[in-house]
C-alpha cells in the first residue's frame, strides 16, 4: 500500500467521522438518556441515521417518508421526496460511502482481523436486489396500505429491520433509561439479533447492509448514473489489471461500469489504481466511460 | 470518454427541477413541521421497545 494510499484512505474516514458527529452532535443528549429537540429536527439528514438517537441533530428520510405515508395525515410524502431527490442527483451513493455513519461502523467491522470471504455471484447478484424490494415493500407500501385499528401504520421498516435505530437509538436509550429497559422486550431481541447478525457479516464481508438490506442505498443507487458527482474512468490510461474490482467494498467491476448502482464512490478504486485512470469529481456534461 | 448528448444531462436538470418542486411544494404544505413532530419525540417502535 502506497502512501499516497494510506493518505487517501484516511481523507474518507476523516470526512466519515466528521459527518457522524455533525449529523449526531447533541453529546448531551447521551449524557441524559434524552433526545435533542431543536428545530434542525425539521430537516432530513441524507443518511440513514435514527432521529430517536440522542445525539441525532436531524430527522431520518428513512422513517419521514414512513411517517409521510402512514401517519395521521397520509399524504404523498413531497417534502421528504424532494429532499432524498436532491441529495441523490447532487450526490447519488457517495453519500453511501463518505457521509453515512453506518456505513462508517460497517468500515470498521470490516478492520476486524477476521477471516473474509467473497460472497459467490450466483447469490450476491439476486441478494443485492432485496434492497430494492424492502423499499418497495417495507418503507412505502406497507405503511401506505397496512392501515391498523389505529388508523396510523408502524414504521415497518424502523420497528422490524433497521439495525442503525437499535444501534444509534435502543441501545443508547436503554443503556441511559432503567424505565425503558424493564419495557424492552421480543422485539427489542429481533432487533439486537438482527444487529448482531449485519454486525458479524460486516467482519466477514464488506458493507453487507449497504450491498443486501438498506433501502436509502437502493434509492440513491438510481441516481447514479446521472448525478453531479461522477466517477470517471480513462479507459486510455487503464490497463485491464482489475486493481479496482479487487479493493472495491461493494464488488464492482470500475473498468467496465465505473457509475454502476452498486458503486458508493468511496474512492478506493481510484486511490488503488496504478495507472491513476480513475478520477471523481462533480461534472455538469454527462459522461460515459462503460466500456463493452 | 465519449460523451452522451442530451439524454442524462436532461435528466440530471429535470430531476434537479422535480426535487427543488417537490421540495416547495412540501414546504408550503408544512410538511416539516410533520417531520420536527416525529423528530422530537422518541419512537419506540423505532428503536425497537414498543
Amino acid at each position: 500500500m502506497s502512501g499516497m494510499h494510506r493518505n487517501r484512505i484516511s481523507r474518507q474516514r476523516f470526512i466519515q467521522l466528521a459527518a457522524a458527529v455533525l449529523f449526531n452532535g447533541y453529546v448531551a443528549g447521551f449524557q441524559k438518556g434524552r433526545i435533542f429537540t431543536g428545530n434542525s429536527k425539521g430537516i432530513c439528514v441524507p443518511v440513514l441515521n435514527c432521529y430517536s438517537c440522542p445525539g441525532a441533530l436531524g430527522a431520518c428520510p428513512i422513517g419521514s417518508l414512513q411517517t409521510a405515508l402512514g401517519g395521521i395525515r397520509r399524504h404523498f410524502p413531497f417534502y421528504v421526496l424532494g429532499m432524498l431527490m436532491l441529495f441523490g442527483v447532487a450526490l447519488g451513493r457517495a453519500i453511501c460511502g463518505l457521509l453515512c455513519p453506518f456505513g462508517l461502523v460497517q468500515d470498521l467491522l470490516y478492520k476486524i482481523p477476521f477471516r473474509k470471504k467473497k460472497v459467490p455471484e450466483k447469490i450476491d447478484r439476486p441478494a443485492r436486489r432485496v434492497k430494492y424490494v424492502i423499499l418497495l415493500v417495507m418503507v412505502c407500501i406497507l405503511p401506505a396500505f397496512a392501515v391498523t385499528e389505529t388508523g396510523i401504520t408502524p414504521p415497518y421498516f424502523c420497528k422490524y429491520i433497521c439495525p442503525a435505530g437499535t444501534l444509534g437509538g435502543g441501545i443508547p436509550h436503554l443503556l441511559a433509561n432503567p424505565q425503558l429497559r424493564q419495557a424492552a422486550g421480543a422485539l427489542f431481541g429481533w432487533k439486537t439479533l438482527v444487529l448482531i447478525l449485519i454486525a458479524a457479516a460486516g467482519m466477514v464481508i464488506p458493507r453487507p447492509f449497504c450491498r443486501y438490506l438498506c433501502p436509502l442505498g437502493a434509492f440513491y443507487s438510481v441516481f447514479n448514473r446521472f448525478s453531479f458527482y461522477q466517477m470517471h474512468l480513462d479507459s486510455d490510461r487503464c490497463t485491464g489489471c482489475k486493481t479496482c474490482e479487487q479493493v472495491c467494498p461493494m464488488a464492482v467491476e470500475a473498468a467496465k461500469d465505473s457509475n454502476s448502482p452498486e458503486c458508493i464512490r468511496c474512492g478506493r478504486c481510484k486511490n488503488a489504481c496504478p495507472a491513476h485512470a480513475i478520477s471523481s469529481g462533480f461534472s455538469y456534461k454527462q459522461t460515459a466511460d462503460r466500456q463493452a | 470518454m465519449k460523451k452522451i448528448d442530451g439524454k442524462y444531462s436532461a435528466l440530471r436538470f429535470g430531476i434537479l427541477g422535480a426535487a427543488i418542486i417537490f421540495t416547495a411544494i412540501g414546504l408550503m404544505r408544512r410538511e416539516p413541521l410533520e417531520v420536527l413532530g416525529k423528530a422530537v419525540k422518541i419512537c419506540l417502535e423505532c428503536i425497537g421497545i414498543g
